[in-house]
């Protein structure tokens, strides 16, 4: 890929990012956290798909990685739920487009094409599913001790956000 | 007089009673309150039972068990003298509002460490359920920009991402106007497909110099009506193991997609069949 191209991403991404935390009533002091979060993840998901031999799933699964671990890493560092970073995050990983297809090639009858995109998009929701759950399993208390060493306080240790 | 001191005795009893049972009733009403707000503006189950187990405690409420569905929550409290409680609530399915989940999730981080009392907790409670969502034309808008965004990263040129803007921008001012009128979610999706396939078609009939590929175009545009929250939820409810709620939620996910799809193929079908020609 050339830079303008990605460069081209890496704008997309962002914005688009954003746009989808304002539609999800995101408080504004997150957008550029969101927007970060979601061009990460997607430029993983770039990088690893134009490697030889990987396919879309795997770059779903390094995608989600990284998303979900800056998410975490984010939660402990502005001390709000990961939800708010995760779900805008790692909406351009999620097949949106693999699904639609399958629904669409099934409404207009064209099944063979339509089992090939639903298995394909059925894959690249375990393989983010895989992601979440590798990330989700590290402690918390090892974000803690890295991220916040400054702020932290012995109230802190009982009530971390969850997860 | 001893008769009066038992007499007495036993009041206070009563009294003491009541009190703590009204207090059992009162705090578990304030958690699930908390987590019917939470639920309803798109919090995981994990997040919803957590913040519920821990207003209990706080409040001294040292048996509780939750049982939580996706469109459901189930409590049954007991404290330490045997007064127990127990409600159900039915929250349906809705829209999504992060900024919500954001501040119960502070507030709860608040009680936790002591610095709330009930009432205060219920008082704030019920302002964070009033927090109104952003300016509708700014929604729009935001509508238009994923469109034109999403487009480009599935291999939409930058002429068709602007078409896709366009439509973006009145597939999210239709959901908004949906939203208000409470329409039900098959008409909005399949009227919501309908609309993009055939702005895409006038775009294409519209811009003779360029020829604009659909593929790229309703990709983009569908994206302001896709579940992404429901669907991303469902996943990470799987991932939690919490299949039930997971499948009732990749479920309603599935479907929007489903309908959005029926609406493009109508468009699709009819236009075909009237011009006689196979596009896309």
């Amino acid at each position: 890929m050339t830079t303008p191209e990605i460069v081209n991403h890496m704008l997309c991404s962002f914005v688009g990012t954003v746009s989808f935390a304002i539609i999800y009533n995101v408080p504004k002091k997150y957008y550029f956290a969101c927007g970060i979060t979601g061009m990460a993840g997607w430029l993983t998901y770039l990088f690893i798909s134009s490697q030889k031999y990987m396919s879309a799933s795997v770059a779903s699964f390094f995608g989600a990685l990284v998303v979900v671990l800056i998410s975490r890493i984010l939660t402990v560092y502005m001390k709000c739920p990961i939800t708010v970073f995760l779900i805008s995050g790692i909406l351009p990983l999620v097949p949106g487009a693999g699904v639609y297809y399958t629904a669409y090639y099934i409404v207009t009858n064209q099944l063979t094409q339509a089992s090939l995109k639903g298995i394909e998009s059925l894959k690249i929701a375990f393989a983010i599913v895989m992601g979440i759950v590798v990330v989700v399993s590290i402690p918390r208390e090892l974000f803690h001790l890295v991220f916040c060493r400054r702020k932290y306080r012995k109230s802190d240790e009982k009530i971390e956000a969850p997860k | 007089m001893d008769m009066k001191k038992v007499e007495d005795i036993k009041e206070m009893a009563a009294e003491n009673d009541t009190q703590s049972d009204s207090n059992v009733k009162q705090v578990v009403d304030c958690a699930l309150e908390a987590g019917r707000i939470l639920l309803r503006n798109g919090g995981e189950i994990f997040r919803v039972e957590e913040t519920i187990t821990r207003i209990c405690q706080h409040f001294g409420v040292e048996h509780v068990d939750i049982f939580t569905l996706s469109h459901g929550i189930f409590v049954s409290a007991e404290n330490e003298k045997g007064d127990a409680y127990t409600k159900v609530k039915h929250i349906p399915l809705s829209g999504a509002h992060l900024g919500i989940v954001a501040e119960v999730n502070e507030l709860s981080r608040q009680i936790a460490e002591g610095k709330v009392t009930i009432s205060e907790a219920e008082e704030r409670l019920r302002e964070i359920d009033r927090i109104p969502s952003s300016p509708s034309e700014f929604q729009i808008f935001g509508g238009g920009v994923a469109a034109a965004c999403y487009g480009f990263l599935m291999g939409a040129n930058l002429t068709e991402s602007v078409v896709a803007f366009c439509i973006g921008c009145f597939v999210q001012a239709w959901a908004l106007l949906a939203k208000r009128f409470r329409l039900s979610k098959i008409v909005v999706n399949i009227a919501g497909g309908m609309l993009i396939m055939f702005l895409a078609l006038l775009a294409r009939r519209i811009a003779t110099m360029s020829v604009l590929r659909l593929d790229g175009i309703i990709i983009g545009a569908i994206m302001p009506l896709i579940p992404g929250l429901a669907f991303t939820n469902a996943i990470r409810d799987i991932a939690d193991s919490d299949f039930l709620s997971g499948t009732v939620r990749m479920m309603d996910a599935l479907m929007v997609f489903v309908y959005i799809a029926v609406g493009v193929g109508i468009v699709l079908i009819t236009f075909n069949n009237m011009t006689g020609g196979f596009i896309l």
